[in-house]
């Protein structure tokens, strides 16, 4: 889900860095309160963790495929929500600029995409509703726990990582660089996260669960000094979760295939529309109408290397294309002379070392 | 080699190539890091269209390359994790716009193909000059810049103490998931019985890590700021590179430049 620099467009960048910036400061505040300069240490090995973890190849039974630990609720189940959300644009800083995953500019859109929405959605509308309320009290102390944090961790990475696709959706859409439709896309990216989700939430649910039993202190707003009782074992409560997943993924999957398909639906609306007959390049009737010709033609007379050539039958046109082209051309020989130069300079310094 | 593993040779590559020696090392940190921030700024806002215009950005990171001896090699093999995504959104714009903008002989070059092209050199674009700046710029260094840029002490912090632990982790990390596969051969990741207990064991060591950590850095008498390294001097000649890099973007931002280049031997 990392975007990357060419996705956005620099206003869509601004206002998502502007947005995750005051994210930030309210958490910087509201940790600096307490003026405990232990956690740093905490935060740091953590997140330290996590980025390690992420790398961690989970397999899934039954599938040749492999799953991934999902940061962010993590790091709000064991941080809580703002040290967690600190931690996590630590962890997307270190992946951007030493992995290439996701880019600079991109880092504000990518804090929003999945450390917000992770950490604080994740916390306040998941995570501590569900541990402070009186789910599952039938089952023991001990039993409720454990049912709270798996409910809490699968509910928690699938919501939070629906609303980030959206998000990523949302922010490349207003950024005009895919063509392709606003519903479309979305229907391409949320079923991949639902399903991103569900793995990653069994996985998430599993790391918690063995910090509820072995250290249940470290985890946020579970009341500690429950007794052990009714224990089931791990390889039980994994298998039940999931097969939950399984129940819920089928569900969902069955629910979205009675929409009709957003590709296909946008494809079939095309070729009713006349388009695909259009393909053959028939440039008498192609163009003329199409919204899309009309938006091409008004860039080509602003581009050098895309000009009206095809459509206008002035002589300048050509020209300007080849101008383009030599332009181009030459851009290349300096970059090339700049490598000659930089190689003899190199060369010479090496020899002036020796 | 695992993918832990990679990831820690990756990391101990870059700071390789810090610590190496040239004009562009020497520079002050927070000239770089502005730059950069402009170059990145200046390549995506150009028209999905605009392709002949852009490559002209291509002169300053193949400028910085020579400049800083670094290998282009290693940053192409990052562009493995870019160009992916990138791809997979631009791969759709051939399909929905197919105005032909462009003919080269008899065949026609549509929008689509254009717009595809135009973002997968801003991703590439970007990557480089991101990767160039990390390249030549230590970790303490840039958070020394963002200390001047005014980002909160705690965060800036946090990042240099992660970074620094993340090698920690990675190499525990890597030891044990080696040992588990030394043990479940044919196994290719964990199973579904260790999913909680191989993340959550090193989770619970971690934290009794940080415990000592935490100690130590008191006994050392850290008080919730850290003093970094002294960074290279801002010169009049840094603030010049910046001052002319940026100037360069802004021109071949609003002027096509290859195109003017062109005008002066065809016309």
């Amino acid at each position: 889900m990392h975007m990357a620099d060419a996705l956005l467009a620099p206003a869509v960048a601004a206002t998502m860095y502007a947005a995750s910036g005051v994210a930030a400061g309210a958490s910087v505040h509201e940790l600096r309160k307490d003026e405990n300069t232990q956690k740093l240490p905490v935060m740091a090995v953590t997140a330290a963790l996590v980025f390690a973890g992420q790398m961690i190849n989970y397999t899934i039974p039954g599938t040749g495929s492999s799953g991934h630990l999902c940061g962010g609720m993590l790091l709000t189940g064991l941080l809580g929500p703002q040290a967690g959300f600190l931690s996590m644009i630590v962890i997307l800083a270190i992946q951007c600029l030493f992995f290439a995953d996701g880019g600079l500019l991109a880092l504000g859109a990518n804090v929003w995409n999945m450390a917000f929405y992770g950490c604080f959605v994740g916390y306040y509308l998941i995570w501590r509703p569900i541990m402070r309320g009186k789910l599952f009290s039938g089952m023991g102390a001990r039993g409720a726990g454990r049912a709270k944090i798996i409910l809490a961790s699968l509910l928690g990475c699938v919501l939070t990582l629906q609303l980030g696709a959206f998000s990523v959706v949302a922010e490349t859409s207003l950024s005009g660089i895919t063509e392709l439709p606003f519903g479309t896309f979305l229907g391409i990216m949320l079923p991949i996260h639902l399903a991103i989700g569900l793995i990653e939430g069994v996985i998430t649910a599993a790391v918690l669960l063995f910090v509820y039993e072995t250290r249940p202190e470290l985890l946020r707003d579970i009341g500690a000094g429950a007794g052990a009782e009714s224990r089931t074992s791990l390889k039980t409560t994994v298998v039940v979760l999931a097969l939950v997943a399984a129940i819920v993924g089928g569900g969902f999957s069955l629910l979205a295939s009675s929409n009709p398909d957003g590709l296909e639906w946008s494809l079939f609306g095309n070729a009713e529309a006349g388009y695909s007959e259009n393909m053959g390049l028939d440039e008498d009737e192609f163009g003329v109408t199409s919204s899309a010709a009309d938006r091409a033609a008004a860039v080509q007379e602003k581009t050098a290397i895309l000009p009206d050539y095809a459509f206008s039958d002035s002589d300048s046109a050509a020209g300007t294309t080849v101008s383009g082209l030599v332009g181009s051309t030459l851009v290349a020989a300096i970059a090339v002379l700049i490598c000659f130069i930089g190689g003899f300079f190199r060369k010479k310094h090496k020899a002036a070392a020796k | 080699m695992d993918k832990v593993s990679h990831a820690l040779v990756e990391f101990r590559e870059m700071d390789a190539l810090a610590a190496q020696e040239s004009p562009l090392h020497r520079m002050h940190p927070l000239i770089k890091l502005l730059v950069t921030l402009a170059y990145i700024v200046f390549v995506v806002s150009f028209d999905k269209y605009a392709l002949s215009a852009l490559i002209v950005m291509v002169l300053y990171p193949i400028l910085l390359f020579q400049i800083s001896g670094i290998p282009v090699r290693t940053c192409f093999y990052k562009l493995r994790v870019v160009l992916p995504l990138v791809c997979a959104v631009g791969l759709f714009n051939p399909f929905f716009d197919r105005a032909p903008l462009l003919f080269v002989g008899s065949v026609a070059v549509s929008g689509g193909v254009i717009s595809m092209l135009t973002l997968m050199l801003k991703g590439i674009f970007a990557l480089m000059a991101s990767f160039l700046l990390i390249a030549t710029t230590p970790m303490d260094q840039i958070c020394a810049a963002l200390r001047i840029l005014r980002v909160p002490s705690l965060l800036v912090t946090l990042l240099l103490l992660t970074y620094r632990y993340i090698s920690v982790m990675l190499r525990e990390v890597s030891v044990m998931s080696e040992a588990y596969h030394l043990r479940a051969p044919k196994q290719r990741g964990i199973h579904v019985s260790a999913w909680g207990s191989f993340l959550g064991q090193l989770l619970l060591r971690s934290m009794d890590r940080a415990d000592a950590l935490y100690q130590s850095m008191q006994l050392r008498g850290f008080h919730g700021e850290f003093y970094y390294a002294e960074s290279p001097r801002c010169t009049p000649g840094a603030v010049g590179y910046g001052v002319g890099c940026v100037a360069f973007f802004a021109l071949a931002r609003y002027v096509d430049l290859p195109q003017a280049l062109g005008n002066l031997f065809v016309r």
